[in-house]
């Protein structure tokens, strides 16, 4: 987020919508995520007019056309980029970049990873639908192996990456996970804004037409248990006694790893539990790490720890390095060694 | 006067008009200081008062293997008390510091001209790594010029010996015990180099002690050494220039300047993205270092990137500047697409090297010309001036500035690699004299509602910042309505907007074309763009010294072209277009006007010389 001009007047999510007729298929995660965006707005005391939605290509980089913002739909990969000359231009608008896995992690995965180790401050929200829908249905960089799609009919052979993990081996210092029809959505969100630097948020987004359901082993009602919200100062628990009891994170502290443990009658210290530490590193590097099945999805803000923002530390170059100079053109292009010709010759 | 040229009666020199010219020479291995020596000689010549040009030609390893040929860097001088256009065709004298520096520059020395050789590198490693069987100093193959051995490395440790450096930091000093021959040779004051050094080793008086002690060294061999007629001082006298100020400029300070002026004369602040990119990257650094004139420097993650936050930056209200050579523009040309299409501002420099893929980086080409006016998908015009100097170039950036923000469109400068690192003296102009061409941000809703792709009378739209209350809107790459912006994929308006964007362009105000020595009517015109104006002035003034009715021609831009420009053309008998690739500009003249413009290529990477367009002059009047 950045130091936007205080609420200079109340919003509500109507505020946020644009004239323009919505073109995703009809049962697309992206509505949701459009709502949940929209809802928030106001709750965060954003003002239209200092918002700018920057998007790449893809379908979730359709998202800024909805937004009664300002926005731009630029070129696949490179929304990272864009956003950066935005921010450093005037570093009090509040920029999001929206983006997808496609975008973000293979033809801008170089973008990505700068924009994150610069920190520049901005919510990077990161729709990850394991496929490329546009483009009409191919694997992408974070489908499972053996996705069948119309570029891998026999199924895809290389290791998908993880969003998350990527991020935080690019430096950042803000990442969250949550999902399209998730209710706690908009609280990520809200945390993402709130945070100064770069916020990373993967919010996974069902793509009914080419990756129906593939997140329904977490997002599904009756799979919540399988879901490890993360809440800063609370315990890593997970699951209830309806869906076979109520199971915690420890450290397996001779392998240096995550290990699930049962808890019995709530004694999660017995148990070892984990408490989430948000400034954690070494355990954030672990829970975007871990895999899904043996363990849960870990959702929520997983990481946070603020630190200088790239756009500031320009500006203060540019402002130090100008202290004292009085910008005058004409002595700038004298600078040197000059000669003056007069009619008879030159002379020093 | 004496000078080395009028002292020389070779075949090849009096072809020639006799003039108070000479140019010189310095060629080492790439360790030896010859870049910073021509640079001090070309500062020396300058405070002389002599018109000049240079050429500096380096390799593109930084540190190539000692002794080498492919190691050796060079650097040459052409300067005058007449008019100087070019960095001079075959040196008059030729300073070889190593057996590689002497074989890799000889054959271009002019019949009869002077070889100062370091006689103490001429040994057999040295010869080996040379690829000499025999000592070219003693077998007499050199008998067709003026030799002069001098053990330069012997007479350096001695000067500079009380100073107690190390053998290897001693023999450093060479390169300006060479120096202070050559400022005896050409009677120049040693002054403002002994300043500069004493600056430049502000830190370590010691070494700054040592080398002046070899420039001092090297001016008094020249004075008290006897060598019989070989070396002797001449003095070149001041070139008679317009009164002003003057300093030397190269042409990457120039274009950097000129953005400056440009944004300055918008009212805006410049945003100049960029990668690191021979020989482009001056531009970056000199910049970066300018950030009082509201200048943010942002080198990015590659030219993508670079170009990419650019437009963002355009969008959000600065002046969007990048810059790159041809392998780096390849790779902003989604980009550039991008910004014609979200009709935003924004200069893109395109110093030329050697091509295609990585090609030559540190040699000179125009062979962008393409890339510039055709090279993008779709139908996707963007105006393009090219700079013809170094000096030029600060014009050239000033007037991409004002078109970019004039029009709301992408503009491509190019200069080329001979450009970008030449130096020529350049009278400083008072800035007071441009016009300014303030821009105006939309900044409330317009009567009849505000419509983001609505025209002005020079078809562009309107700029609009973010951050400016009720006129949120979206734009991006996909086409769009006219007038609302709104996506729109119909026949019709895709028809319209490309129509649009095309007229728009065409219809950016350019001035009429000048022609530049001779008239229109002319039995034949030499038509040129670019860096190679100076060896097509100097051949057209002398085929019109000689009585022939020449005419030289040379077009900043590129594209719209000059409304008269076909007019003028075809008034000419015959139409020759020399050009440092396999005639591009050739082809859009053909295109655009119908003239049998013919072909004169050169893409050797080096720049013409003056005796090839005058060959190619005297053939197409035979
Ligand atoms: S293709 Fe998939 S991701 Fe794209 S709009 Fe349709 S459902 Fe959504």
């Amino acid at each position: 987020m950045n130091q936007i001009t205080p609420i200079a007047r109340a919003t509500t999510p109507k505020d946020w919508e644009t004239d323009q007729e919505v073109r995703w298929c009809p049962g697309c995660g992206d509505y949701a995520i459009l709502k949940a965006v929209q809802r928030t707005m106001p709750e965060i005391g954003a003002t239209p007019e200092n918002t700018v939605f920057v998007s790449g290509i893809g379908c979730s980089s359709r998202f800024p056309y909805y937004m009664e913002t300002y926005g731009f739909h630029t070129i696949h990969g490179r929304a990272p980029a864009v956003a950066t000359g935005v921010k450093l231009a005037n570093p009090d608008l509040d920029v999001w970049i929206i983006t997808g896995d496609g975008d973000a992690l293979s033809i801008g995965g170089n973008h990505t990873f700068h924009l994150i180790r610069r920190n520049l401050d901005c919510q990077v929200l990161l729709f990850n639908n394991e496929i490329y829908g546009l483009t009409k249905g191919q694997y992408s960089p974070t489908s499972a192996v053996g996705t069948r799609s119309p570029s891998t009919p026999y199924g895809s052979v290389d290791r998908p990456a993880q969003a998350c993990a990527f991020a935080l081996g690019a430096g950042a210092r803000f990442v969250a996970r949550a999902y399209d029809v998730s209710k706690d959505l908009s609280s990520v969100l809200k945390a993402a804004h709130g945070h100064r630097g770069t916020s990373f948020v993967e919010i996974f987004q069902n793509c009914i037409v080419y990756n129906a359901d593939v997140f329904a082993g977490f997002t599904e009602k009756a799979n919540a248990h399988h879901q490890l919200w993360l809440n800063n100062g609370e315990p890593m628990l997970f699951g209830s006694d309806k869906s076979g009891g109520v199971k915690g994170i420890a450290l397996d502290r001779d392998r240096l790893e995550l290990k699930v443990v049962d808890v019995v009658g709530g004694d999660w210290q017995a148990a070892g539990v984990l408490v989430h530490d948000v400034t954690n590193r070494s355990i954030a590097h672990m829970l975007v790490e871990m895999p899904f099945g043996p363990f849960p999805m870990a959702l929520g803000v997983l990481y946070e720890d603020p630190s200088p923002t790239f756009e500031a530390a320009v500006m203060a170059q540019n402002a130090s390095a100008s202290e004292g100079k009085t910008p005058d053109l004409g002595k700038l292009l004298k600078k040197g060694q000059t000669w003056q010709v007069e009619k008879d010759g030159p002379s020093l | 006067m004496a000078t080395a040229v009028t002292e020389i009666s070779t075949p090849e020199s009096l072809a020639n008009p006799p003039s108070q010219s000479v140019v010189v020479r310095f060629a080492g291995d790439s360790g030896d200081g010859m870049q910073l020596t021509g640079g001090q000689f070309t500062l020396s010549t300058a405070l002389a008062g002599n018109d000049l040009a240079t050429f500096p030609d380096f390799p593109a390893e930084i540190r190539a293997p000692q002794g080498t040929l492919f190691g050796v860097s060079a650097f040459q001088i052409n300067f005058g008390s007449d008019e100087i256009d070019t960095a001079g065709d075959a040196p008059d004298v030729l300073v070889a510091m190593n057996p590689a520096a002497l074989k890799t520059n000889v054959s271009a020395l002019k019949l009869g001209g002077l070889i100062i050789a370091d006689v103490g590198e001429f040994n057999e490693r040295n010869l080996a790594k040379a690829k000499y069987d025999a000592n070219p100093l003693e077998d007499g193959s050199l008998a067709k010029w003026q030799l002069v051995p001098i053990n330069i490395s012997q007479l350096t440790l001695e000067a500079v010996k009380p100073f107690g450096l190390g053998n290897k930091e001693a023999l450093r000093c060479k390169n300006m015990w060479t120096l202070g021959l050559a400022l005896w040779m050409f009677d120049r004051d040693r002054k403002p180099l002994v300043d500069w050094l004493n600056a430049k080793f502000a830190k370590k008086p010691e070494l700054a002690e040592a080398n002046i002690a070899a420039l001092n060294a090297g001016h008094a061999y020249g004075e008290t050494v006897e060598i019989g007629g070989q070396l002797r001082q001449s003095h070149v006298a001041p070139a008679p220039v317009s009164p002003g100020l003057y300093r030397t400029m190269t042409g990457a300070e120039a274009v950097a300047y000129g953005l400056v002026a440009g944004a300055q004369l918008a009212g805006l602040k410049m945003f100049f993205g960029g990668y690191p990119i021979t020989p482009a990257s001056s531009i970056l650094h000199y910049l970066s270092g300018l950030k009082e004139y509201g200048v943010t420097t942002f080198q990015a993650e590659d030219e993508i990137a670079a170009i990419a936050a650019a437009i963002g930056a355009s969008y959000a209200g600065s002046l969007g500047v990048t810059s790159s050579s041809g392998p780096g523009i390849a790779l902003k040309t989604e980009a550039i697409g991008l910004a014609i299409m979200t009709e935003l501002p924004l200069v893109i420099i395109n110093s030329q090297r050697g091509g295609p893929s990585t090609g030559l980086p540190t040699k000179t080409e125009q062979s962008d010309l393409y890339q510039a006016v055709y090279g993008r998908n779709g139908d996707a015009p963007l105006p393009v001036i090219a700079a013809r100097s170094p000096g030029d170039a600060f014009e050239c950036a000033i007037e991409a500035c004002r078109i970019a923000t004039q029009y709301m469109t992408p503009v491509m400068l190019l200069t080329d690699g001979y450009i970008a690192n030449a130096a020529e003296p350049w009278k400083v102009p008072d800035i007071v004299d441009y016009d300014p061409f303030p821009v105006s941000f939309l900044e409330e809703v317009p009567e009849g509602g505000f419509r983001p792709y609505a025209r002005d009378n020079h078809l562009a739209r309107p700029w609009v910042k973010p951050g400016t209350p009720g006129l949120m809107h979206r734009i991006g790459g996909i086409e769009k309505a006219q007038g609302t912006g709104n996506i729109d994929y119909s026949p019709a308006n895709h028809q319209a907007m490309t129509d649009t964007r095309s007229n728009k362009v065409l219809g950016v105000n350019v001035p009429d074309q000048e022609v530049q020595l001779g008239e229109a009517g002319d039995t034949l015109a030499v038509v040129g763009w670019g860096s190679t104006f100076g060896p097509i002035h100097q051949a057209v003034r002398r085929a019109r010294a000689r009585g022939l009715k020449v005419a030289h021609v040379h077009v900043r831009h590129i594209w719209p072209t000059p409304a008269n420009l076909g007019e003028l053309l075809h008034s000419f008998g015959k139409v020759i277009v020399p050009e440092m690739n396999t005639g591009q500009f050739k082809t859009l003249l053909r295109d655009q006007f119908l003239v049998d413009a013919r072909p004169l290529n050169k893409v050797s990477g080096q720049p013409f010389t003056i005796a090839e367009i005058e060959a190619a002059i005297a053939e197409h009047l035979a």
